[in-house]
């Protein structure tokens, strides 16, 4: 490892979504948008979050792991999640024109939040910046903020990791592209993006969950982080939405040594053979 | 006539269904021009109505992000309104970085898209099917140009065979910067249809105990494709790239018949848009029932060599 690597300190931004709890029912609302009313620390960002934690832990620099999350005020509960789970510190821009946000909006307001929550680091030393988010969020499940974020960062980009580490100021990233594995290296800065195949995320134990209360987050609204309604105005809009009818329980038999025939027949009457 | 832009990441031989159903759309919004980092790619660009076909200097290939250079150059020079690509996650990439420089709207996973390019961006309706098929919605883009990625398995793809288009190389090459390749390993191509685009998907869970041999069986007979639960390929029996899911992909085929699979959530969101469900459990309680048009409790051990004896004995 370069010398200079092991004695720049690291700091790694993870963004965490407050997201509706993918195992109860979600619903969109009169006004098209997703109910928020409830929420939980999206799972997907479980992953990154482990990731960063992991390269805190192995790494011979300073590194200082910070989750940033974009959301109503309910969201501070994600941060809350991610401080207990072990982030050091958290950041949480929320303002109202950020409602209804697509990806385009999402992602000039969290570059704001990033720059912003880089530039809080020690002033003497320049540290070397890492993004991590999740593969999606669970519910726009664009995948796509990632992308938009490295662009206006103008840093590098790569997604869907599977494996991650640090070597000197570069990550060495396992990836799935369509039809092969990839082994890639990324400079620093740069966006990451880590699936659930990447690692076995921790769970809060009581010690973390008590040395949380004594972490800060700092909220910001827009304005905070140097940016205007205007900037965050959303370029689609959705025009439409229809809960799909629910799919009903058809006829259920019990294998009496004829299931499979029955699954058969079942199918050319169906059609679907 | 407007173009449609369309981008393909890669290009193997021949185009994939999905490839082949988004030069359909492409076709019936406008005037379909292809860009692409792949080389070579005009044989299998040989369709009526593929007149326009753009490649960098060299091959560029993913996470390269030259390729965002040579989509926007080929943006400049076609003058399209509308750009369309696969929901694959190099395509999705490329593409939302594209309507960043654009500052364009992005809309990803469409199944459907319904207007006429020439109306302008705007006048155009892109259906999706989100939280995890929970919710039609319809949506616009308030800005253009329009950049949407397209599900596969959304569109009938109906091209006929033509002659191989010019292909026009724009001055944009392959680059490294910041992102270097250290190593790539193909993923094992399947002789079966693609996940994502088969017409039937056999799907297999914990309850394969190790053994898919059963089920690959039933899906030679049914030309089907190859599912899995998370459970199953994290436990190695089958490749992380079978998982149907959340985390792994969406499928929406003819009929799912899922074997030996609980039906949690995550499983759910990538099956439950199928058009028929079947489901072989042991477990009379098992939610997968909840969604089965058909449902046999019993040992898929048992059932999948009852099927396969009835779907030979009626082939002959
Ligand atoms: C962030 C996250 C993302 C996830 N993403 C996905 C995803 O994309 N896809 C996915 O599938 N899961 C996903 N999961 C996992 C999901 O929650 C379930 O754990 C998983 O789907 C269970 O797989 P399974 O149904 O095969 O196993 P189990 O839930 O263990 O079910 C096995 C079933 O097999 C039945 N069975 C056993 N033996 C037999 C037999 N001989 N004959 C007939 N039936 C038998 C049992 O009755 C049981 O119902 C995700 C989880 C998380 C946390």
């Amino acid at each position: 490892m370069a010398e200079s690597a092991a004695a720049t300190p690291l700091h790694i931004i993870v963004l965490v979504k407050w997201v509706p709890d993918y195992q109860l029912e979600r619903r969109i609302a009169e006004d098209r948008r997703m109910d928020r009313s409830g929420g939980v620390l999206s799972e997907l960002d479980e992953y990154p979050l482990e990731a960063a934690l992991q390269i805190r832990e192995a790494a011979e620099r300073p590194v200082r792991v910070s989750a940033l999350t974009l959301g109503p005020s309910g969201a501070s509960a994600s941060a809350k999640k991610a401080l207990q789970i072990g982030a050091d510190d958290a950041f949480h821009l929320t303002d109202d024109a950020l409602a209804g946000a697509d990806v385009a909006a999402t992602s000039v307001a969290l570059r704001g939040a990033v720059e912003q929550a880089f530039a809080t680091g020690d002033e003497e030393t320049e540290a070397v910046r890492l993004v991590l988010t999740g593969m999606a969020s669970e519910d726009g499940e664009t995948s796509a903020v990632p992308a938009q974020l490295a662009e206006r960062l103008g840093v590098a980009l790569v997604t869907n990791a599977t494996g991650i580490s640090l070597e000197g100021d570069a990550v060495v990233v396992d990836r799935i592209s369509a039809s092969e594995q990839q082994k890639v290296r990324a400079d620093l800065p740069a966006v990451v993006s880590v699936t659930d195949q990447a690692n076995d995320p921790r769970y809060p134990n009581f010690k973390a969950i008590m040395a949380a209360k004594k972490k800060t987050t700092t909220s910001w609204a827009l304005s905070e982080v140097g940016l205007t309604a205007d900037d965050v105005a959303s370029r689609t809009q959705v025009t439409a939405a229809a809960p799909r009818p629910p799919r009903e329980a058809g006829e259920v038999i019990t294998d009496e040594g004829d299931a499979g025939k029955r699954i058969v027949e079942f199918l050319a009457k169906e059609r679907v053979l | 006539m407007s173009a449609v832009l369309v981008f393909f990441d890669a290009v193997d031989g021949s185009l994939s269904s999905g490839q082949q159903e988004l030069l359909t759309l492409a076709a019936s919004l406008g005037e379909a021009h292809v860009v692409t980092g792949a080389a070579d790619p005009s044989e299998a660009l040989a369709f009526d109505g593929v007149e326009v076909v753009w490649t960098g200097e060299s091959e560029i290939s993913a996470p390269d992000p030259a390729l965002v250079d040579l989509l926007e150059t080929a943006v400049r020079e076609s003058g399209a309104d509308v750009v369309l690509g696969t929901d694959s996650a190099d395509s999705t990439d490329a593409l939302a970085r594209l309507a960043v420089r654009l500052e364009a709207g992005l809309i990803t996973d469409a199944v459907g898209v319904d207007g006429d390019a020439s109306s302008g961006a705007t006048s155009l309706t892109v259906h999706k099917s989100v939280l995890a098929g929970g919710y039609t919605t319809s949506a616009q883009v308030t800005s253009g140009p329009a950049v949407i990625t397209v599900r596969p398995n959304s569109v009938e793809a109906a091209l006929s065979a033509g002659a191989a288009p010019e292909v026009t190389a724009l001055p944009v090459s392959a680059s490294s910067s910041g992102v270097e390749v250290l190593g790539r390993t193909e993923l094992e191509a399947s002789e079966r249809p693609a996940l994502t685009e088969a017409r039937v998907v056999v799907a297999g869970g914990r309850g394969m105990d190790g053994n898919f041999g059963p089920l690959e069986e039933l899906a030679d007979e049914l030309g089907a494709a190859i599912g899995a639960s998370r459970a199953a390929t994290d436990a190695g029996w089958i490749d992380h790239a079978a998982q149907v899911g959340q985390t792994g992909v969406t499928v929406s085929p003819q009929l799912y018949l899922s074997a030996g699979i609980s039906g949690a959530v995550q499983q759910r969101a990538g099956m439950q848009t199928a058009q028929t469900i079947v489901a072989i459990n042991k477990d009379e309680d098992a939610p997968v029932f909840e969604i089965a048009d058909f449902g046999v409790v019993g040992d898929l051990f048992e059932v999948i060599p009852q099927m396969l004896e009835e779907l030979r004995r009626r082939k002959t």
